[in-house]
């Protein structure tokens, strides 16, 4: 057990943990915040992505003992009032279905815009690829981003 | 207006408080604290009264309406609460919607499976709406001295015009609450429908997209501990014994001991599927110690039956596959003499493997057993069930067991099986702690509870002017039979033969989204596109001719068909319009059609296709769609679209293989699922309007665009295709 003082949603917190703990677990298990998803372990579909500074990351990658002085944002912190236009562009298409893999499509998608506001259709495809969504929200996703990129530019 | 009894389920429309467990309404907290819009919260109610066990109305006119049946995707959280509403007549941003728990006393089938949520919820729905209505106008009448029969609801509001008197519901629910329920309660007509019929956004909606707890695995209580499970690695493996002194000695370690799920005489359900009946359980602090201490148990295995191969289960299919003299499930007429006489004869067969159903939420579930009570929360589809075997595994009356249903992070069938439920109640009595199961994603895919694999063999019999004159199917799969003998096309040609079959696998298989539907579909409407090019005939207009035959003068007697000839027809008629289909004219993509019946609803799709070198590019597919009426467009169309990629990436590029009994893919890097690039770039959905009951709607869209999707591959690269996963024909890649 080693006690790593890390920011999350701009808040230091000092959990102690085994220092091969992905940030996954840190987050679902010491700290509460369960927006973040377990999906498979080992970064193939992208349910757990968070923000290490500006970059999409996959949590479950992420060991603590990684993370050092950078800064981490998750869903619940992406927003003061839910209100990213990402978040509003997901409820403005209502893109959901069961909805588990969606804080981890919109992680990958602010990343994503914050680096390329103004991205072709061939271009989102191709950065949210990473991102498994079995219900099939596909399409409904491909609208969101496209609105998102549009009200920010607006 | 349509007057109803409401003897039907009337203890349903009895006082919440007057049930016993009627309590349990109010009685959970982690779910049922509703979270008022800012609207809401402006006008925060002082007192609720029950009307019902399906709402509650406030003094100030806000309406809590429970849903009563599992979330896991498909929407009925808004849907069904539509319903109820519609009939109360109030407005949509006056309703708050809470999950309910199990409860038998008050509510029937809560279960979600089969894409009946709807169509069996329908008239229990509206009569609960309808019954709170007149309640309201009872209680009005009496207050105004006015006769009932002239008191108006409309929108949440009482109104009678003769004295020129009005109340909002919210003035009126104290006193409607005492009312005695009507006999019986007129229901609107549908052409009054207000709220049905218009786009409601999910209602959990806000909640996903900022994280907050909603799914079994967000669960966290006071004192919880995590478990985990070791299942026998292999099909055909069972536990003998184990050394776990290393894994004990980890941090965060509380115990890990072997668990008899299902002890000898234990009664199971249907539901108890593929459960394992003995584990090792795993229990820690924190879910990555119990992931960690997994690896470090040495567990010993032992054959209980034979390991089987992928090979094997070929094998064993083809060898039902090639018997002669299986008793038919349906003759017509006399197909051996019609093959004699056809000018031409096509057969074919079609294959596709197991599957995982891989809900992006692994397996999980809370239990808190004490000696008193069993409290259990968490993602499943059957929840009454689940509530019989805990009844039994833990010697406990039902009453003492409350059972709560979390929003589901998918369920595809897979929620059926509540096994992992059983395995947490019985790992938290042991341990006389809260526990919270998680499977991990492997040890989720490797469980079983399958998708069968399937091999089905068609024939079929054209004469000099390409009539389809015989028929004939035969299908076999893994602990399943396959074949829907009473459908399409049975009844539409003269000699027809239908047979069925089941190979027995050690691999456990169970309900997958649309199940046999999810394979046979696509198998047929390929082969009907190969009997309709065969024929010299356009596949749209080859189908409806037969379709035609069938509404018109069908084989055998018309109740002997499962469907409707007509209702089919007409989806393929509104698809052939929207996509603007031209027989024998090729466009820039290659298209392919196909058209389905399953869960009493009728769906037809096309679907264009163009080729990126060797990779098929989905342009477009249009869908029509005859479900009856359909309560909320918005999400009725999400769950189209949704089944349409389901179908088109599970038949194009997933497979569960086995060797020696062990799944072979265990993770999403080697079983892949269709991604953002894979899927199609428009879907326009539409709906036949008819004002029928609704009918399933979650998964009828799926099971025939894999007919679709192989007819406009035809079309793009000149080669059939015949076995799943289709990439692994290797003309296409993904």
């Amino acid at each position: 057990m080693t006690t790593f003082e890390i920011t999350v949603n701009g808040q230091t917190q000092n959990v102690a943990v085994d220092a091969t703990t992905p940030m996954l677990w840190v987050l679902r298990d010491h700290l509460k915040l369960v927006g973040t998803k377990y999906g498979c372990g080992i970064a193939q579909c992208g349910a757990c992505t968070v923000h290490l500074g500006d970059t999409a990351v996959r949590s479950c990658q992420l060991p603590i003992s990684a993370v050092g002085d950078q800064e981490i944002t998750t869903i619940e912190g992406l927003s003061e009032n839910g209100d990213h236009p990402v978040q509003e562009a997901w409820l403005e298409e209502d893109v959901y279905q069961c909805g588990y893999c969606q804080a981890g499509q919109i992680m990958n998608a602010s990343a994503f815009l914050k680096s390329n506001p103004k991205p072709t259709d061939e271009e989102i495809e191709t950065a949210m690829n990473g991102n498994i969504c079995r219900c099939g929200t596909y399409t409904r996703i491909k609208k969101a981003i496209k609105r998102a990129a549009t009200s920010e530019n607006s | 207006m349509t007057l109803v009894k409401t003897s039907y389920n009337r203890r349903s429309f009895l006082k919440g408080s007057a049930l016993a467990g009627g309590g349990m309404l109010l009685g959970f907290s982690w779910l049922a604290s509703c979270k008022p819009s800012p609207e809401q919260i402006k006008n925060l109610p002082k007192e609720w009264f029950n009307i019902n066990g399906f709402l509650k109305i406030a003094d100030n006119g806000l309406v809590t309406i429970m849903s009563p049946n599992p979330e896991i995707g498909q929407n009925v959280k808004t849907a069904m609460p539509m319903i109820i509403a519609e009939e109360l007549d109030i407005d949509w941003k006056d309703v708050i919607i809470e999950q309910a728990p199990l409860n038998t006393a008050i509510f029937t089938r809560q279960l979600a499976g089969g894409s009946q949520s709807i169509r069996q919820g329908w008239e229990a729905l509206r009569m609960a709406g309808a019954t709170a209505k007149q309640m309201l106008m009872t209680a009005a009448a009496a207050q105004w001295q006015v006769p009932v029969g002239e008191i108006v609801a409309k929108n949440g509001i009482l109104a009678h015009e003769g004295s020129n008197r009005s109340a909002g519901y919210g003035e009126m629910a104290s006193a409607a609450a005492t009312v005695e329920v009507p006999e019986e309660v007129a229901l609107k007509e549908t052409a009054d429908f207000n709220l049905i019929g218009t786009d409601k956004k999910n209602v959990d909606g806000p909640k996903i997209v900022t994280g907050q707890p909603l799914f079994g695995l967000d669960i966290a209580e006071e004192g919880m501990l995590t478990a985990m499970i070791i299942h026998p690695p292999a099909f055909g493996m069972q536990f003998k014994e184990m050394d776990a002194s290393k894994a004990k000695a980890m941090p965060g370690i509380k115990d890990v001991f072997p668990i008899e799920v299902y002890p000898e005489g234990v009664e199971k359900q249907w539901s108890d599927g593929g459960g394992i009946a003995k584990l090792v359980a795993v229990v820690g602090e924190s879910t990555w110690q119990c992931m960690q201490a997994k690896k470090a148990v040495e567990v010993q295995w032992e054959e209980a039956s034979q390991a089987e191969s992928t090979g094997d289960h070929n094998d064993g299919l083809d060898g039902k596959l090639n018997l002669n003299g299986v008793a038919p499930a349906r003759e017509d007429g006399n197909v051996a003499s019609a093959f004699k006489k056809a000018a031409k004869v096509i057969e074919r067969s079609y294959s596709a493997p197991f599957l995982a159903h891989n809900t992006m939420e692994p397996m999980n579930f809370f239990a808190d057993v004490t000696a008193e009570k069993a409290i259990l929360k968490g993602p499943i589809q059957t929840p009454e069930f689940l509530e019989l075997t805990l009844a039994s595994v833990l010697k406990m009356p039902v009453e003492q067991i409350d059972i709560m249903m979390t929003r589901m992070g998918g369920g595809f069938g897979r929620r059926l099986y509540g096994h992992f439920g059983v395995e947490a109640a019985v790992i938290s009595k042991k341990m006389n702690a809260p526990v919270k199961l998680v499977y991990s994603r492997e040890d989720d895919m490797t469980q079983g509870t399958y998708r069968p694999a399937y091999k089905v063999h068609y024939k079929a019999g054209l004469d000099e002017n390409g009539a389809l004159i015989a028929w004939h199917v035969k299908g076999v799969g893994t602990n399943d039979d396959l074949v829907f003998e009473n459908r399409f096309p049975a009844g539409a040609v003269d000699n027809y033969l239908a047979e069925k079959q089941s190979f027995e696998s050690n691999v456990t298989t169970g309900a997958w989204r649309a199940p046999r539907s999810n394979f046979i579909a696509g198998a047929e409407q390929s082969f009907m596109d190969e009997v309709a090019e065969l024929a010299g005939k356009d596949p749209i207009a080859f189908r409806l001719e037969l379709l035609e035959r069938a509404a018109k003068d069908p084989v055998g007697a018309i109740e002997n068909n499962d469907y409707d000839a007509k209702r089919y027809a007409g989806v393929l008629e509104l698809v052939r319009e929207k996509a603007n289909w031209k027989p024998g004219v090729k466009g820039s993509s290659a298209r392919g059609v196909s058209a389905y019946f399953c869960h009493n609803s009728y769906v037809a799709q096309v679907l264009d296709i163009e080729m990126d070198g060797d990779t098929p590019v989905i342009k477009k597919v249009w869908c029509a769609v005859d479900c009856g009426i359909v309560v909320n467009p918005l999400s009725a169309k999400n769950q189209i679209e949704g089944g349409i990629i389901d179908g088109i990436g599970h038949a194009t590029y997933s497979q569960l293989t086995f060797k020696d009994g062990k799944p072979e893919q265990q993770n999403f890097d080697t079983y892949s699922l269709i991604r953002h690039r894979q899927a199609p770039k428009e879907i326009a959905t539409f709906f036949v309007d008819n004002g029928i009951d609704p009918t399933g709607l979650g998964e009828p869209s799926l099971p025939p665009i894999i007919g679709a999707l192989a007819n406009a591959l035809y079309q793009a690269t000149g080669q059939r295709y015949y076995h799943q996963p289709f990439v692994s024909q290797r003309q296409i890649v993904g």
